[in-house]
Parts: C-alpha cells; sequence; structure tokens
C-alpha cells in the first residue's frame, strides 16, 4: 500500500513538470495546445536511445531530451503560433498523432510497436537511484519539480510574465505596447516543451522500458485537466492539479475496487472535470494566482 | 519640425479605397487634430502610422526614418504609442499591471552588455527590477489621479477612467508621439474637460499629440493644427479657425445647400 | 496511370470526399455561428452509428438481404439522425450554452470534456471491440469502363449529394435558413431583428449532428462500428471544413471532395505509405494554414480596430 503511495507520487510529479509546462501555455499563453504527450514522447525516446544505444549516462540525455523537445515545440510553434486558439489546438493535436505515428513506423530507430527495454538505472556519486525501491527516485523526483517550480516562478512574476498575460487579455493591444507577440507564444511553447521533455526523461527510467502506446492523446487531455483543475496561471495550482488526478487515476487500485470500476472511469471522470470546472469555476481550484508589488500589503493596512 | 508624415499613404481593401493618396504631417510639440466624417478613413490611417495594418502604397516616415510595414510593436518601440477607438485594455489585469506592461520594452536594458546578460542580470535582480517597474507605472497613475485604482481590475474602472488608463498606460512606454483614438468617445462633459487638462499637460510634457475626435468643441479647443479627411482623402488642413471657416469642410459635415 | 486507373481513384477519392464533407458540414456550420470547433463532434458521429447499427439490426432480424433490410437500414438512418440530433443539442445545451460569455478557451475546453466523455462511456458500455455494420445489399462490385465501383460507393455518393442539395436548399431559401446566415453574420443584430438566436443554434446543432451521424453509418458500413471511429474522422473532417474555409457551408463541401481526392491520390501516386494517409490531412491543414488562412472560399477577416 504505502509502495503503491509511492508511485502515485512519483507519477504526480513527473505529470506536475508537463502541468507546468503546459501551465505556461495555457494558463498564461492563453494557447491551447494539445501535445504535451508528444513531448513527453520525444523525452523519454530520446533518454531511451541514447542511453541503450550510445551509453550515455541519464543526466548526459538530459540536455539532449529538453533541447529536442525544444526544438519540436519551435518548429510547431512557428507555423502555427499567428494562428487562433482554435486551429492551434487541432494543429498541435495532429503534432502529437504524428510522433506517435513516427515513433510507432520508424523500426531501425524506436523499434516501432516493441518499443525500448532494459534502459539502465540512474546513478549518482555511484548510488543507484532504483525505481523499484521507489523512495530515492521519489526524491529525485521532487527535486525536479523544485527546481522546475521555482525557475518557472520567478519567469511568471517578471516582464515575461506579463508580457504573456498582456497577449492572452489582448493580443493587438499587447503588440501595441512594444511586445513582440510572436516571440513570446515561442518561448511560451519553447518552455512548456522542454520540461515536458525533461518529464519524458524522468518516465523513462521509472518505468526502465518505453513504447509508443504510453503517448496517447490521453496523455495530453490529463495533463490539460490538471491545469484547469488546479487553475490557470498558478503553478501551485498545477502540481496540486497532478496530484489529484492521479490519486483519481489510480483511485481504483487504491480501494481495491478494479473489478467493480470499469477502465474507462477515469477517463469519463476527466472529461466531466473540464466540463463542470469550466461551467462552475473555469478559474480552477486555487485561482490565479495575484501578484503582489511594492510594499502593496503595507499600504493597504 | 515635422516628426511624422506620410506620403501618399493608400490602403484599399479589395476594391474599396480606404485611404487615398494622403499626405499628412505631424508637427513636433503640438496637438494635431485628425477630424472627418465617419468612415472618412482616420482610424484606417491611424493603423498604417502604427503598425497594425500595411499600407497597400505610399510611405510613412518618423523622424526621418521610413517605418512603412514595420510591425506594431517595433514601431512602439521606436517612440510612437496610441490608443484604441473601442478600448483594448488588458481587462483582467490590475490597473497597476496594464500600465506596468507598458514599460515592457523599457525594462532590463543595458546597451553595454548583451542581450543574454541582460536577461540573466534581471532574472536575478528580479525584485528589484519589477518594483523599480512598479513604482514608475504609480508616477502615471498619479499624473491621471488614479492612485487609489491601482489595485482594481481593469474592467472594474468606471468608463472614463478606462479612457484614462488606457492613455497612462500608452505614456509608460515613454513615447515622443501619442495617437488617441476618439480618447472623448463616451464621456460626459466633466470627464471630457478632465481628459482637456490631461492632454494639456501630456504636450507640457514635451510629447506630440495626434487625435482623432468627433468632440469639435474639444477638437477646436485644445488643438494647435487640424487634418480634415472625406471619403479616404484629404480635404484640408489648417488652423482651427481656417478649418472652422472652410466652405469644403462644411459641405462635408453638413452636406451642399442646394 | 491510364485513364481507368485515373478514374478508379477518383471514383475511391471522391466517396471518401462524400463522406468528409458531409461530417465537416456541422463543424463549419457550428463555426459559422458559435465560433468555436465542437470538439465533441466526432464522438456524435460515433454516438450515431452506434444507434444506427442497434436499431438496423433490431429491424431487420435474421434477415441478411432484401427489400426489408433496405428499409430497415433507411429507417435506422433516419432515426439515428433523430438521435444524434438530440444528442447535439443537448451537449450544447448543458456544454456549452453557459460558456457563452466566457473567455474563448473555456468552450473549447469544455468540448474535449465532452468528447472524452462520449467515447469512453461507449467503450464501457458497447465495449472495446469493434461492431460489424452488414450492407443492407448485395456489395459486389461491378466493372463499369474498367473502373471497379461498389453498390456502396453509389449509395455513398448519392446520399451525401441529396443531403448537401437539401441541406443548400434549406440556407439559401428558407426563413429558418436565412435566420441562421443572419446570425453567423451577427449573432446581436440578429436578436435585435427578433431572430431567436437560441433556436438557430439548436437547430445548427441539430442539422450538424444527424449530417454526422449519416456520415458514421457510411463509414460503419466499411470499416465497422467502434468506440474511438469518430476521433480520426473527426479530425480530418475538421481539416476539410479549414481546406474550404471554415464557417462557409460550400466551403466544406469542396474541403470534404477535394481532400478526399487528395488522400486517394497521395497514396496512389506519391506512394505515400497507407500507414502514414492520416498524415497527408495534416500535412494539408498546416500548408493550407499557412498560406491561406481563411481557406478556399473563406474570405480573410481581420479583427477590426
Amino acid at each position: 500500500m504505502l509502495n503503491f503511495f509511492l508511485l502515485i507520487l512519483i507519477y504526480s510529479g513527473i505529470y506536475a513538470l508537463m502541468a507546468l509546462g503546459q501551465n505556461v501555455i495555457t494558463g498564461y499563453g492563453g494557447m491551447l495546445s494539445l501535445t504535451q504527450a508528444g513531448f513527453f514522447a520525444i523525452g523519454s525516446y530520446a533518454t531511451a536511445i541514447l542511453s541503450t544505444r550510445f551509453g550515455f549516462s541519464f543526466w548526459a540525455t538530459l540536455p539532449p531530451a529538453a533541447l529536442l523537445s525544444a526544438l519540436c515545440g519551435l518548429l510547431i510553434g512557428l507555423p502555427t503560433l499567428r494562428l487562433k486558439g482554435d486551429y492551434l489546438a487541432i494543429a498541435t493535436l495532429g503534432f502529437g498523432e504524428i510522433v506517435r505515428n513516427v515513433l510507432n513506423n520508424w523500426d531501425s530507430l524506436t523499434r516501432g510497436p516493441m518499443g525500448i527495454q532494459k534502459i539502465p538505472m540512474p546513478t549518482i556519486f555511484g548510488f543507484v537511484i532504483n525505481p523499484y525501491t521507489k523512495y530515492s527516485f521519489l526524491v529525485m523526483v521532487v527535486i525536479f519539480v523544485a527546481i522546475a517550480y521555482v525557475l518557472f516562478q520567478r519567469l511568471a512574476r517578471s516582464r515575461m510574465g506579463r508580457a504573456l498575460a498582456a497577449i492572452r487579455e489582448d493580443e493587438i493591444a499587447a503588440e501595441a505596447m512594444g511586445i513582440n507577440i510572436t516571440k513570446y507564444k515561442v518561448y511560451a511553447f519553447i518552455l512548456g516543451a522542454s520540461v515536458a521533455g525533461i518529464a519524458g526523461s524522468l518516465q523513462a527510467v521509472f518505468t526502465l522500458s518505453v513504447t509508443p502506446g504510453t503517448y496517447t492523446f490521453m496523455v495530453s487531455v490529463m495533463v490539460l485537466c490538471m491545469v484547469v483543475l488546479g487553475g490557470m496561471g498558478n503553478f501551485k495550482a498545477s502540481i496540486l492539479g497532478a496530484f489529484i488526478i492521479q490519486l483519481i487515476s489510480y483511485f481504483p487500485q487504491l480501494t481495491g475496487l478494479t473489478s467493480v470500476i470499469p477502465p474507462q472511469f477515469k477517463q469519463i471522470l476527466f472529461g466531466l472535470i473540464l466540463v463542470v470546472m469550466m461551467i462552475w469555476r473555469p478559474q480552477g481550484l486555487l485561482g490565479r494566482e495575484e501578484i503582489r508589488y511594492g510594499n502593496e500589503e503595507g499600504e493597504k493596512a | 519640425m515635422t516628426i511624422l508624415e506620410t506620403e501618399r499613404l493608400t490602403r484599399a481593401y479589395g476594391g474599396v479605397i480606404a485611404v487615398n493618396n494622403v499626405d499628412f504631417q505631424v508637427e513636433g510639440g503640438l496637438i494635431t487634430g485628425l477630424i472627418g466624417p465617419n468612415g472618412a478613413g482616420k482610424t484606417t490611417l491611424f493603423n498604417n502610422m502604427t503598425g497594425l495594418d500595411t499600407p497597400s502604397s505610399g510611405k510613412v516616415r518618423f523622424m526621418g526614418k521610413d517605418i512603412t510595414g514595420y510591425p506594431a510593436h517595433k514601431i512602439c518601440r521606436l517612440g510612437i504609442a496610441r490608443t484604441f477607438q473601442n478600448i483594448r485594455l488588458f481587462k483582467d489585469l490590475t490597473v497597476a499591471e496594464n500600465v506596468m506592461i507598458g514599460r515592457h520594452f523599457k525594462t532590463g536594458k543595458d546597451e553595454t552588455k548583451g542581450r543574454f546578460l541582460n536577461a540573466l542580470k534581471s532574472y536575478i535582480h528580479l525584485k528589484e527590477e519589477e518594483n523599480a517597474i512598479y513604482d514608475k507605472a504609480l508616477q502615471w497613475l498619479d499624473f491621471f489621479d488614479m492612485h487609489s485604482y491601482r489595485s482594481e481590475l481593469a474592467r472594474n474602472l468606471p468608463y472614463g477612467k478606462q479612457r484614462e488608463l488606457e492613455i497612462a498606460r500608452a505614456l509608460a512606454t515613454d513615447p515622443q508621439l501619442l495617437f488617441l483614438d476618439e480618447p472623448a468617445a463616451g464621456m460626459n462633459p466633466q470627464e471630457t474637460e478632465h481628459l482637456i487638462r490631461i492632454i494639456r499637460k501630456i504636450r507640457e510634457l514635451g510629447i506630440t499629440v495626434v487625435l482623432i475626435e468627433h468632440d469639435m468643441r474639444l477638437v477646436m479647443n485644445i488643438c494647435d493644427s487640424i487634418t480634415v479627411l472625406n471619403y479616404g482623402e484629404k480635404l484640408a488642413e489648417g488652423t482651427p479657425t481656417e478649418i472652422k471657416n472652410n466652405p469644403l469642410v462644411i459641405e462635408a459635415y453638413l452636406g451642399r445647400d442646394e | 496511370m491510364g485513364i481507368a486507373e485515373f478514374f478508379q481513384h477518383l471514383t475511391n477519392g471522391l466517396t471518401l470526399g462524400g463522406i468528409y464533407a458531409l461530417i465537416a458540414l456541422g463543424y463549419t456550420m457550428v463555426y459559422g455561428i458559435l465560433k468555436f470547433i465542437n470538439f465533441a463532434h466526432g464522438d456524435v458521429l460515433m454516438v450515431g452509428s452506434y444507434a444506427g447499427l442497434f436499431i438496423y439490426n433490431a429491424l431487420r432480424g435474421d434477415a441478411s438481404l432484401g427489400p426489408w433490410v433496405l428499409i430497415a437500414f433507411f429507417l435506422a438512418m433516419l432515426a439515428s439522425m433523430v438521435i444524434s440530433a438530440l444528442l447535439g443539442v443537448t451537449i450544447e445545451r448543458v456544454a456549452y450554452k453557459p460558456l457563452r460569455k466566457a473567455t474563448r478557451l473555456a468552450p473549447l475546453l469544455s468540448a474535449i470534456g465532452v468528447s472524452f466523455i462520449l467515447s469512453n462511456s461507449a467503450a464501457w458500455a458497447f465495449g472495446t471491440n469493434s461492431k460489424k455494420f452488414h450492407y443492407p445489399f448485395d456489395n459486389t462490385p461491378f466493372v463499369f469502363k474498367g473502373v471497379v465501383i461498389t453498390p456502396h460507393q453509389i449509395l455513398i455518393l448519392s446520399v451525401s449529394l441529396v443531403m448537401m442539395v437539401i441541406l443548400k436548399i434549406f440556407v439559401d431559401r428558407t426563413r429558418m435558413g436565412k435566420a441562421m446566415r443572419a446570425t453567423s453574420l451577427d449573432q446581436q443584430t440578429a436578436m435585435l431583428m427578433g431572430i431567436n438566436v437560441d433556436r438557430v443554434i439548436s437547430l445548427t446543432f441539430s442539422i450538424g449532428s444527424a449530417l454526422a451521424a449519416v456520415g458514421g453509418i457510411l463509414i460503419a458500413l466499411d470499416f465497422k462500428v467502434y468506440a474511438t471511429m469518430g476521433t480520426m474522422t473527426g479530425l480530418k473532417a475538421f481539416v476539410a471544413a479549414v481546406f474550404g474555409g471554415i464557417g462557409n457551408i460550400t466551403g466544406a463541401m469542396v474541403g470534404g471532395i477535394l481532400l478526399g481526392i487528395l488522400e486517394t491520390f497521395g497514396v496512389a501516386i506519391f506512394g505515400i505509405p497507407s500507414g502514414l494517409k492520416d498524415t497527408i490531412a495534416f500535412g494539408v491543414l498546416i500548408i493550407i494554414l499557412l498560406v491561406k488562412p481563411a481557406g478556399l472560399l473563406g474570405k480573410d477577416e481581420k479583427e477590426k480596430v
């Protein structure tokens, strides 16, 4: 049972990374991207291929994984970011499907549907971070989430966060205020993509094998759900959302009711969460984060 | 000195010519009015000078530099700011944040260092930098007597204040030239009075103002020079008195006496 | 490529395109009026196909061929159109209507939610195995001037043609059609002119959903019925709608047919592996969005400043 709870925490962490990225794109930038699964897959496969074929250590696979995902973010971003939100959603969804198509068909590199197994475990100073015992792995994931959170939080509170907010509110006015909107949209996409790539690397060394079947549209929708449930424009909320959604995901196993609850239960619930949140609480559980400047609090007293 | 001019600027949408061969000059330090009946092409001319639209032909020059076809954000960085006819505030951000966005490209610049170092520096000194932007934004809010609104969401402001906030946001970019698209539209007489005082104060700061306005009392009251557009073409230009007595202008507004 | 081969691919492309066009109409009509992509459209198609299948099987009993089977097929199609229309209207009322004044992202997210609910509920209720939809006629192909044609293809072409002609007449010639066009041009003004916008929206959803059900059943005859059948088909139909110019009814028809032809010829001529056939549609989408975002028949609409 404890073991199982650790598993949920680890997955919450991996997904929280993706959710942070999604939040930059959707929560701050107001762009609906449906392709976190695609970047997740690219990160996973980068780590899997580099470590099994080329003998890279896990740590050495991280920069290429993030970079490759970022590059794909740029690739999908540049032509489509000029488009309105709805088109962007479809184009990114298509991109995710293409990634999966390629993983399934590029046998010489990805071994197709069979996937890649026997990915080496990460080590640090000779200590093996063993996913089976989970504790050390959990610590590693928490550190990753913490670093990403701090970095993202600072960016959101800088003029970049404000520029994205301006773009979300009114692109034309933002442009007229001297903000290069294409540049910031691409930045958001690159950030969101690279952190999802890192999440993919962690996923690869957690399951120690990768197959295309893991990286479905469902993953993108789960991540979206985490952001919507927690609250758009709030990074703490994304982490909370990731935890709640993972808890729901594993609810049947957690309660031992797998035989009673249909396997589609969680997907239906995710769908319901999206609809219900939009209607009753579009700001999410925690709402958008308010930023205080100067000594505002003092002034109010 | 002419700081901005258009040369035979034309903007056609398909077969409809919204602006036709217009030569428009703006003298530095003055308040220039751009008037004309509805559909005369005033806003189109604005959009073509501020980069939100691209001329079909003709040129736009700012301080002697050809800026035709520049994207809006670049033009803003060169020192031209604007407001919009139908108020385009960042409605769900606070009043202070709206003005802070105007400071966007004014921040974290140190010409002696490269972009990366600048970015790194502002990342490390985030708090100080943000506070500095905030203080600057508050100064502009003081200029409009709007200090007390600073933490309100822009959407909750009364209409007249929303128009003023838009001007404050534009001023925060430290422009040399400010375009105001119907700043008094929808304002009551008291609000208009306040606006007139503000526009005069803006001129005292050395900022050149161009405004589109239908409120003739306001236009005749504060403009140093007026250009009249009709059916996309320049009909007349001159001082308020000249314009008031120009038969062509009177005809355009009131129609011909048969 | 010989003439006969060319016409063979053309026939195959036209039939595929006819189906895309039927489904694309639903996307385009909803977009025209509410300015958002109804992500759940493909799943309405799936539910319609299941409904058609069950009713058809119940009506025909053990019979597999004969006039009654054909009648049963068309009755089932009609019933499935009604059911899908009701479903479409219900979805709009429950999941989209409360969001008309919300941010642009809200209805999109809600639609993704509805899509997930529908497809997974279907998988739960009807299982994950695909179900065969028997041809209501003998589908033995015949050869016409060297071109192999199946009766199914003739059914597709005639049904989609009839549906599109009816729709076109309805939209262009009737009072309700005029109300629809007015609403899509300017909702506010339409309302002031006494048009019941809510009713127009419901009507739009019901027509779009009914057409989707027809498209679904026509596909199901070849490719069976399953819970996720709406996803890829829906996406491609959406691409067709964008191709023709989203919001434009004629555009959706043209876009659908062109996309069908492009896919068929892409595999036949350019030798694109059929495993990557789906990628063609997305390639078309990206190119269209880059070159002419308004689509073939759409008008460039710039936001008024």
